[in-house]
């Protein structure tokens, strides 16, 4: 059991990043709208799991994803970033809920699964893009750029969870 | 003790997070100098062996292209071979007289939406490439070396912030500097510090300058779209259309100054002895 799941994880981690790297960095719609979907991986982590590993697992994630598309550490500070508030993400969109052993993100309402990914998005988003612009007089370009690549990392998000998700029940 | 430690368990996600988050701004803000993204970038190992193996399908999907690009440069340099034979006749086997070398390579990762651009090329240390060698393919000017490994390096673009490229004006000794200050438009870049006593006109080449150590004289770059006098009034600010298509490059070669290093020697002793 333990052993899936860590090779799941792995599995994930793997195929995202070759996924980010060789896909998504060069997609450039309308020119500069490259998704960065290996978010997904914090929505699929297991949330019963230490969450010391995560957020270094999130860290190195985020590090891979640099060292591919040259961007210096930016990646890694939005993953770590969005890896540490998770819990408190969480908290605020499905309640106490969440906190029961038997919770698990299929039970939850399509609503639910949606704000979440929503927020870990915008939350990324903002601190990548204030990171890699990095100057207050284009913060409308700040803007513009976390609404637009977040609208098409959300959809393509959902899309893949939607194909990939677990309903073996 | 006792409170110093509790506190430290207490807050050990925080406090990891913090850690991580400060390593990765150091990181990044190092960077933002010049050449100090030595080990952060895409010219080692793993990244460049995968990056080889996707370039390696996909560059099949564009060789009729590529081909016709290449047949297309090897006539334009047949004529200029032939035009200028009596010229070189002297000194064609006399290797002293040659001042660059160039070393071809093919681009296995290009980016153009950041505001930082890399490219990343197979050819490293291996083929003696060095850091500031520059980089171009037969339309124009693309970039310098800013990191090398063994079999890779990268590229920093001219869409980039930290890029800052001596250039002219084509048949005239006015120069400037070419740098990506609207960061939105890939094919576009602008050449500042034109005083506004130079005659201009759209559609005006703009070619590298002699200022450089790093490019010879007269590589194009491209051609003038428009022009406007930037805030001080007394230079102009030049929106120039490059004549690469930024968004597809395979081929490039990369020039080696065999000067550079006794120019910069020289420079430097100047300076000292200032």
């Amino acid at each position: 059991m333990i052993n899936s799941t860590f090779f799941l994880t792995v599995l994930r981690f793997i195929l995202l990043v070759l996924l980010q790297v060789l896909v998504f960095n060069n997609l450039n719609f309308f020119g500069y709208i490259n998704p960065l979907v290996y978010i997904l991986f914090l929505y699929w982590y297991p949330i019963k799991k230490n969450r010391t590993t995560f957020i270094i697992l999130c860290f190195i994630l985020g590090l891979f994803v640099d060292i591919f598309s040259d961007t210096l550490a930016i990646n890694a500070a939005a993953t770590v970033t969005i890896a540490y508030l998770r819990p408190t993400i969480m908290r605020f969109v499905f309640g106490v809920n969440y906190e029961f052993q038997s919770f698990k993100l299929n039970n939850s309402t399509k609503a639910q699964q949606f704000t979440f990914l929503a927020l870990l998005i915008i939350v990324h988003h903002s601190v990548y893009y204030t990171l890699e612009i990095f100057s207050f007089s284009n913060s409308l370009l700040i803007l513009q750029k976390t609404v637009t690549v977040g609208i098409s990392t959300l959809i393509l998000s959902i899309l893949f969870s939607t194909l990939f998700s677990s309903k073996k029940e | 003790m006792q409170q110093i430690i509790n506190f430290l368990i207490r807050y050990k996600t925080f406090l990891l997070y913090l850690f991580l988050l400060l390593i990765s701004l150091i990181f990044t803000f190092q960077s933002h100098s010049y050449h100090q993204s030595k080990f952060l970038n895409s010219s080692n190992y793993i990244s460049g062996s995968i990056y080889t193996f996707s370039e390696d399908i996909t560059s099949y999907f564009g060789l009729r292209e590529e081909n016709n690009r290449l047949v297309e440069e090897n006539k334009k340099l047949r004529i200029k071979l032939f035009n200028t034979i009596q010229l070189s006749k002297a000194n064609i086997y006399n290797s002293i007289a040659i001042d660059y070398d160039v070393i071809r390579g093919r681009v296995i990762n290009n980016s153009y939406a950041d505001q930082r651009n890399y490219i990343t090329i197979n050819r490293g240390e291996k083929d003696s490439i060095a850091q500031d060698m520059g980089v171009v393919t037969d339309k124009g000017i693309l970039g310098i070396v800013e990191n090398t490994s063994n079999n890779f390096s990268t590229v920093q673009s001219i869409l980039s912030e930290k890029s800052n490229i001596n250039a002219k004006i084509k048949n005239s000794n006015h120069f400037g500097s070419l740098v990506w200050e609207n960061t939105q438009d890939y094919n576009v870049v602008q050449l500042i510090d034109i005083p506004r006593l130079v005659p201009l006109t759209i559609g005006d080449t703009i070619v590298t300058g002699a200022m450089s150590s790093i490019f010879p004289e007269n590589i194009p770059i491209g051609t003038i779209k428009s022009f406007d006098l930037d805030n001080s009034k007394s230079f102009y600010f030049i929106n120039v259309e490059l004549f690469n298509d930024m968004t597809n490059i395979g081929n490039v070669y990369i020039i080696k100054n065999l000067n550079r290093k006794e120019v910069l020697q020289l420079e430097a002793e100047t300076q000292a002895n200032d």
